[in-house]
């Protein structure tokens, strides 16, 4: 590890190794700090990303990608459920390969990445920032022109350098994950069982990992935490939906559901990902919304490297990128997901009642939530600017 | 004080993301709370969920 570089990434995810990949390809010098023992590792994840939001960032690697979905089921409280044929492809990925893939692109490309580099400290002084950490055991500083906080939802690094990063109870969901052997899912299918007896505020998800294994967890709304944990919650589900199951791994793990960050940037400093809550407040999905800040956090902080000019209004130019783009749908996801939280059971039954008869290739996300909306028309144009194709 | 379930908890970190005095760390094997930071509003104990922490009166 060198004493200085122009950039030192916080954080081995899917940001922060984007984030290394794209700085690095325009001449930075860059580190990758990892506090775990490997990257990818535990994977606290189910997976799914559409075909889009990964292509757009990364080839297809069929090493990674352990499956392909096609359409969707909706369960509703009693049992019904109602398929939906998906006009994008969607794959489940293995997320410990993927992670490590992103990490080997990021490191070919002249990236430095180390792993049990735990960061706890940070001093921004004058035109440079010193980051505290240990090493294996050994405690040591680096110095960087600009740190990239992409620790994840803890946020601590990116709370220490000055970002709002602090979440309420109400924008976070906590999860808990089983994969799950021996049991019968269509391999091409993601289930999505809607009820607060299940998932309170939340859902259940299983995502098939080829023929007889899927991804079976659950997250429960902040709002209704307290009584009963996710894990407990996930295991009365398994219980009673998949009780001859092995449970070939158990996780924990925590979802921001939150507005994305006000702000994003500040002199030498800069925040993405989980970190910058910089996910999908509905579905909870981060995975793509990490790689495309990775992308455009990376590419602006190497070129205000190259211009010797790393202000906070420098740096804006990725804050700017955000905002127009993924940004203003955040926001909209974010009012249908305060809204979806305090959906009933009775209200999934009519919805899944109204779709009645319709087959696969005629429901549309449109019309789900159309249907479920109709108490609350005023977010109709939300539906229809987020699900528009869908 | 909020006591760790060593045995429970799971080390994913959602407990730092809502604590609203940052008094806890999650380092590169176990999660550390200071105590004397910490304003006893329970959140992290009510969020975990494993449900690995609880709240212990101190005897003194
Ligand atoms: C149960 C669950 C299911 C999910 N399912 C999906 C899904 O199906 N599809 C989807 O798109 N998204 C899903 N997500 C969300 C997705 O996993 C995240 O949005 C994504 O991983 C964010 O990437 P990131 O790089 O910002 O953060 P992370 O992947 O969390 O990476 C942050 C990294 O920073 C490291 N770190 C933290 N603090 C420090 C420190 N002080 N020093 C050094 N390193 C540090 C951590 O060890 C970690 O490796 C799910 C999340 C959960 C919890």
């Amino acid at each position: 590890m060198k004493k200085h570089y122009n950039i030192a990434i916080v954080g081995g995810g899917p940001a922060g190794t984007t984030a290394a990949r794209f700085a690095t390809s325009q001449g930075a010098s860059v580190v990758v700090l990892e506090r775990d023992r490997e990257i990818g590792v535990p994977v606290r994840c189910a997976e799914g990303i559409s075909k889009e939001g990964l292509t757009k960032y990364v080839d297809i690697n069929p090493n990674w990608i352990a499956g392909t979905i096609t359409d969707f089921g909706f369960i509703s409280p009693s049992g019904k459920m109602v398929v939906f044929h998906s006009p994008t492809i969607g794959y489940i990925l293995h997320r410990r390969l993927f992670d490590h893939a992103l990490a080997e692109i990021a490191a070919d490309m002249g990236a430095e990445i180390y792993t049990k580099a735990y960061v706890h400290g940070l001093r921004r002084d004058g035109s440079k920032t010193t980051l505290y950490l240990r090493h294996i055991g050994t405690e040591t500083e680096v110095e960087a022109d600009i740190v990239i906080a992409a620790d994840g939802i803890e946020s601590r690094i990116a709370h220490l350098a000055g970002f709002n990063t602090k979440l309420s109870p109400k924008d976070v969901e906590p999860c808990a994950q089983m994969q799950l052997a021996n049991i019968d899912v269509n391999p091409n299918r993601g289930d999505f069982y809607l009820s607060n007896n299940w998932a309170p505020g939340g859902y259940v998800w299983a995502f098939p990992k080829g023929e007889n294994t899927a991804n079976v967890g659950l997250g429960i709304s902040g709002k209704y935490a307290g009584n009963k944990s996710a894990l407990e919650y996930l295991k009365d589900f398994v219980a009673e939906k998949f009780p001859k199951a092995s449970i070939l791994t158990t996780t924990a793990g925590g979802v921001p559901v939150a507005k994305a960050l006000d702000k994003l940037v500040g002199d030498g400093l800069m925040v993405i990902g989980d970190a910058a809550h910089q996910v999908n407040p509905l579905t909870g999905g981060g995975i793509s919304t990490a790689m495309a800040a990775g992308k455009m956090a990376g590419s602006v902080a190497a070129s205000a490297v190259k211009d010797k000019d790393i202000s906070a209004k420098r740096l804006s130019e990725y804050q700017k990128q955000w905002d127009k783009t993924i940004g203003k749908d955040i926001k909209r996801l974010y009012r249908l997901k305060e809204w979806a939280i305090n959906l009933t059971d009775t209200d999934y039954e009519d919805i899944a009642r109204s779709l009645d008869g319709l087959t696969p290739e005629q429901v549309t996300l449109v019309k789900i939530f159309k249907q479920a909306v109709k108490k609350k028309p005023s977010l109709v144009i939300d539906v229809l600017k987020v699900f528009a194709g869908f | 004080m909020v006591i760790v379930n060593e045995k429970i908890c799971d080390l994913c970190g959602t407990c730092v993301a809502v604590c609203p005095v940052d008094c806890i760390e999650l380092t590169e094997f176990d999660l550390i709370i200071n105590d004397e930071i910490c304003i006893r509003c329970n959140i992290c104990i009510k969020m975990c969920p494993f449900a690995a922490l609880t709240s212990k009166t101190s005897e003194v």
